[in-house]
């Protein structure tokens, strides 16, 4: 989903609000309401089983961008775990606008239903030289925008698979599972001259990925 | 979309998430203790002195080293170190001429058990979309100005691998114990932004 939270390379922010080891870090909790971001959006996915953590992060991709824009990161996985329970039955809409005494405003509806694995994906060794699918992904997808059509070289294969995201960010329960690789790009290859020289490593998931045409046989 | 505004406004964050607390707790579906004890592990349990504890044991012994780069997810489990959104971690090794940065550029994985969950800045729109293009700008602008020489490599969080930056060890630490090379090593050092200080 080529939206707002894809934010790898986008342009017209300032600066980190931060500098390095100016923190305690404690509490971890600023704000009362903060350690029920991720407990409720646990008790959705571990205890009733309702929906994974990929529908979670989907679900915080389809807050209206304006509404994205200006939320703070827990009140997201907030809206997000309300919203995965009122699609799952669970709550109705009426119910939290009741407790809450006004409108409780949820994500708004996908735009997809999920797609499948790609069937048949290659295998890919350390020092491969692979290219990112050109393809364009309407729902949950876990590459970024800026390595789409890029070329890299694989540093590691996962020795563990997971549930392709693109199917279990949509609750497909059956979705395939598949190797990632950590792919490095040159962030030259990705942004010309209207960047820093450098490396980015994307972890891929191997249904995203091709052997690059000049490493062909 | 003016009235939808207009009713939001009406609540703040902290109301919608007690809202939805309170609708969850009346129909039961959250088990006693369950909030308690998950906010104890975000809050106390999983926390960066993990991480600094992987490190120091990394600077001082040499096998453990090994594994760690080979295996950080056996290397961790060593210490109790593992978990949820910490089940298949990856450390990175710096060197003089590489510096290691992580970031999700997506949202905000980070490996809980090791570092601890990820602070507001992590989070943030700005590092999520300047770190990957222009991260050595990013780093001076923290306050980490590395040489010319020194070449930025920026891991984003996209799938199940879960990071930590393996530092340099700094020079003038060879008498350094483990326990107190592990002061070195602080969230920002295992997130990648810092460098460790000997002094």
């Amino acid at each position: 989903m080529d939206g707002f939270h894809d934010l790898g390379g986008f342009q017209g922010f300032g600066r980190v609000p931060h500098t390095i080891n100016s923190l305690g870090y404690k509490p971890v909790f600023k704000e009362d309401w903060e350690h029920l971001a991720y407990s409720l959006m646990f008790v959705g996915v571990d205890q009733l089983k309702k929906f994974s953590v990929d529908e979670v992060r989907h679900a915080v991709e389809r807050i209206d961008v304006r509404q994205h824009v200006g939320t703070r990161y827990y009140e997201r996985y907030v809206i997000a775990t309300a919203t995965l329970l009122v699609e799952t039955g669970v709550l109705t809409q009426d119910e939290l606008d009741r407790a809450l005494g006004s409108h409780f405003r949820l994500a708004n509806q996908s735009h997809s239903v999920g797609r499948a694995a790609p069937v048949g994906p290659m295998r890919f060794e350390v020092g491969d030289r692979v290219v990112v699918r050109d393809e364009y992904v309407s729902g949950h997808i876990r590459a970024p925008g800026y390595v789409r059509g890029k070329a890299g070289v694989v540093l590691h294969r996962t020795t563990e698979s997971w549930p392709f995201p693109d199917a279990i960010g949509h609750g497909d329960t059956g979705a395939a599972h598949q190797p990632t690789y950590h792919v490095e790009f040159r962030v030259r290859d990705l942004w010309g001259d209207a960047a820093d020289d450098g490396y980015v490593v994307a972890d891929l998931f191997e249904g995203y990925l091709d052997r690059a045409p000049e490493t062909r046989a | 979309m003016s009235a939808n505004h207009s009713a939001e406004t009406a609540s703040t964050p902290g109301e919608r998430a007690w809202a939805l607390f309170r609708v969850m707790k009346e129909k039961n579906l959250i088990p006693d203790g369950y909030i308690e004890g998950l906010t104890e592990l975000m809050s106390t349990t999983w926390d960066p002195a993990n991480g600094a504890r992987i490190v120091a044991r990394a600077w001082a012994d040499p096998g453990f080293r090994e594994l760690l780069l080979k295996d950080g997810t056996a290397a961790c489990a060593q210490f109790g170190y593992t978990g949820p959104q910490g089940e298949y971690i990856v450390a990175l090794e710096d060197t003089p001429t590489l510096k290691n940065v992580i970031v999700c550029s997506l949202c905000s994985c980070t490996n809980w058990p090791v570092l601890g969950l990820p602070p507001e800045w992590y989070k943030g729109f700005e590092y999520r979309a300047r770190l990957v293009r222009e991260g050595r700008t990013v780093l001076r602008e923290l306050g980490t100005d590395l040489p010319n020489d020194v070449v930025v490599k920026v891991w984003d969080t996209t799938a199940e691998s879960r990071y930590l930056v393996l530092p340099v060890r700094p020079v003038g630490t060879e008498h350094m114990t483990e326990e107190q090379l592990r002061t070195l090593v602080t969230k920002d050092v295992l997130i990648g932004v810092a460098l460790p200080r000997a002094s």
